[in-house]
C-alpha cells in the first residue's frame, strides 16, 4: 500500500505472527501490519474489488492526518488540492446547468458502486444521504452542510448570466472533485471517481443551480 | 435507504408535518416507534436457540460448546462478551466472539472452521453461529464494557483498527470515520454514533449482535460490519478477518464503561 516505509524485521517477525509479537511498535510498523491486514482479509465480489484499497496521495494522506490527529500542513494542503484541481474537467459543450428534475432524482438516489450492483447500472448520488437540498424531502442526512437554497443565497438568478459565471464554475468543479477545494473533504469525488457521469452532474448543477428547482423555491 | 424513506413516511403519517417542527417530531416518532419494538424483542428466539445450541451435542466429534473457553476460563459464558475481543494465548490471536466460536467449533465439534467462515450469512452453521452469538451477548447484557488492553497484541490491535477505521479509500473514498467520526450526524434519517468515543463507541459498539426488524434477521458484528463495507463501497471483508477484529478491538476500547444492550433491535 505504501512505498515510502522502512520495514524493519521486527515489523516483518511481528506481521506473521498476526498481532502476535511483543515488541515495542512504531508507527511504520504498525502502517505495515494495517496494510497486512488489509491484503489478508479483503477479497474481490462482484464489481467490487481488492484495488480499491489501494490508495491515492490525497486519501493516504488524509487518512494519515486524521487517523494521527495531526491535520496536514499548510504546504501539504495546497498540494493536494492543486493535484485534484488539475483533474477538474469542465463541461465539453460548455453547458453546465442540465435538467433539475432529473438532477432530483439522482440526489435522491444512493445505490452505485456496491459489491451487489450490477456494472453497467447507473449510480446515484447519494446527495440525499449527507445534505438537505429541497424543502419537501425531509428525509436528509447531516454529514454535510444543507444545501437548500443553494442558488437563492448565492444570488443565482440566472445561472447562464455572466454574474453567476464564478459560482456556476464553483460548483462544477466541487461536484466533480470537491477534494481540490477542501484537501481532505469527505465528499466523494462525483465526476472524477466516475460516480456520476457528465450529463448527470449538469442534471444535479440544475438542482442546484436553476431558480425553479425544488432547492431554491 | 428505502427502508429509512418508508419509514419516514410511516412516522410523518401519524404527525403534523410542519417543516420547522418536522425533524424533532420525526425522530421522536422513530424513537417511539423503537420503543414500541423493544416490548417483544425478536432476539429472544435466537438466544433460546443459542443457549440449546451450546449445550448439545453436535459436529462431527459429537460433543458440546460448554468447555469452551470465551476468555474467561472453559465453559464461563457470563460477562464473556463485555471482555471480547481479547488475546487466546491457545491460538495465539486477538479474537472476538465470533473467531472464537468457530475455534471451539473446530476444536472441540470437530467443524471446519475455514468452510464454517466462507458459508453466506444466514445459511447453514452460519445460521447457528446467529443463536450464539445473542445468547452468549445477552449473557452480558447490562454490563460495562471492558476489553483487555493488557497484552501487546491486544494494544497492537487497536492501533491497526485506529488506522483502519480512518482508511479513506474506494471509489467514493469513504472511510468508517466519514459516517462514525463526529457527534450528532445522520444519513437520512438514521442517526449514527460517534464510534471515536462514548458515548457513541459504547452504544454502538455494545449494540451488535442485533435484531434487524427491516430485514427479519439477527446480525452480529461481523456481519454489521460487513454491511458497513459494502455502502462504503469497499471489497469483501473475511468472516472473523483480522482486519474486522481490529476494528471491533478500537471500537470496543473506545466504548470501556458503557452498558452492553445486546441483542439489541434495530430498525
Amino acid at each position: 500500500m505504501k512505498s515510502d516505509h522502512f520495514f524493519g524485521l521486527a515489523a516483518v517477525a511481528c506481521a506473521l505472527t498476526v498481532f502476535g509479537c511483543a515488541s515495542v511498535d512504531s508507527a511504520a510498523e504498525l502502517d505495515k501490519l494495517t496494510a497486512d491486514a488489509l491484503q489478508r482479509s479483503f477479497r474481490d465480489q462482484g464489481i467490487a474489488k481488492v484495488d480499491r484499497l489501494v490508495q491515492d496521495p490525497a486519501n493516504l494522506a488524509c487518512s494519515e492526518a486524521e487517523a494521527s490527529g495531526k491535520p496536514l500542513d499548510e504546504q501539504r494542503t495546497k498540494e493536494i488540492e492543486a493535484a485534484n484541481m488539475k483533474t477538474v474537467r469542465w463541461p465539453s459543450d460548455g453547458k453546465f446547468v442540465g435538467d433539475w428534475r432529473e438532477g432530483e432524482k439522482i440526489a435522491q438516489n444512493g445505490r452505485g458502486l456496491t459489491w451487489t450492483d450490477a456494472a453497467n447500472a447507473a449510480n446515484g448520488g447519494n446527495c440525499y444521504n449527507c445534505h438537505q437540498m429541497s424543502k419537501e424531502e425531509i428525509s436528509f442526512g447531516t454529514l454535510g452542510p444543507s444545501l437548500y437554497h443553494y442558488g437563492k443565497l448565492r444570488g443565482v438568478s440566472d445561472p447562464a448570466s455572466a454574474a453567476s459565471k464564478p459560482i456556476v464554475e464553483y460548483t462544477w468543479g466541487k461536484l466533480w472533485n470537491a477534494r481540490a477545494y477542501n484537501a481532505c473533504s469527505n465528499m466523494p469525488r462525483v465526476g472524477h471517481s466516475g460516480i456520476l457521469n457528465e450529463k448527470q452532474i449538469r442534471d444535479v448543477m440544475g438542482l442546484l443551480l436553476d431558480p425553479q428547482s425544488p432547492v431554491n423555491r | 435507504m428505502r427502508t429509512t424513506t418508508c419509514l419516514s413516511l410511516l412516522v410523518l403519517a401519524g404527525s403534523i408535518a410542519l417543516p420547522a417542527a418536522a425533524q424533532k417530531t420525526t425522530a421522536e416518532g422513530i424513537a417511539e416507534y423503537r420503543a414500541l419494538l423493544q416490548d417483544g424483542n425478536p432476539a429472544e428466539l435466537f438466544e433460546a436457540k443459542g443457549e440449546d445450541l451450546w449445550k448439545q451435542k453436535r459436529g462431527p466429534k459429537g460433543t458440546s460448546m460448554e468447555k469452551c473457553d470465551l476468555g474467561k476460563g472453559p465453559g464461563v459464558v457470563k460477562g464473556a462478551f463485555a471482555e471480547l475481543p481479547r488475546y487466546f494465548p491457545d491460538t495465539g490471536r486477538v479474537q472476538d466472539m465470533e473467531s472464537r466460536l468457530l475455534t471451539c467449533m473446530e476444536s472441540l465439534q470437530g467443524f471446519d472452521a475455514a468452510a464454517i467462515a466462507k458459508t453466506p450469512f444466514g445459511q447453514g452453521e452460519q445460521k447457528n453461529l446467529e443463536g450464539l452469538v445473542a445468547w452468549i451477548s445477552a449473557e452480558s447484557k447490562g454490563l460495562p464494557l471492558n476489553l483487555p488492553q493488557s497484552h501487546a497484541s491486544e494494544r497492537r490491535a487497536y492501533e491497526v483498527g485506529k488506522r483502519l477505521f480512518f482508511l479513506r479509500a474506494g471509489p467514493h473514498d469513504f472511510a468508517c470515520a466519514t459516517c462514525h467520526g463526529a457527534d450528532g450526524k445522520r444519513i437520512r434519517l438514521q442517526d449514527l454514533p460517534n464510534l471515536t468515543k462514548n458515548p457513541g463507541a459504547g452504544e454502538g459498539f455494545g449494540a451488535w449482535p442485533a435484531y434487524r426488524v427491516s430485514s427479519g434477521e439477527l446480525w452480529g458484528m461481523q456481519r454489521r460490519l460487513n454491511d458497513c463495507f459494502r455502502q462504503q463501497r469497499f471489497p469483501y471483508p473475511g468472516y472473523a478477518s483480522d482486519v474486522t477484529v481490529a476494528l471491533a478491538v478500537y471500537m470496543g476500547v473506545n466504548g470501556k464503561g458503557g452498558k452492553t444492550t445486546a441483542p439489541a433491535i434495530k430498525r
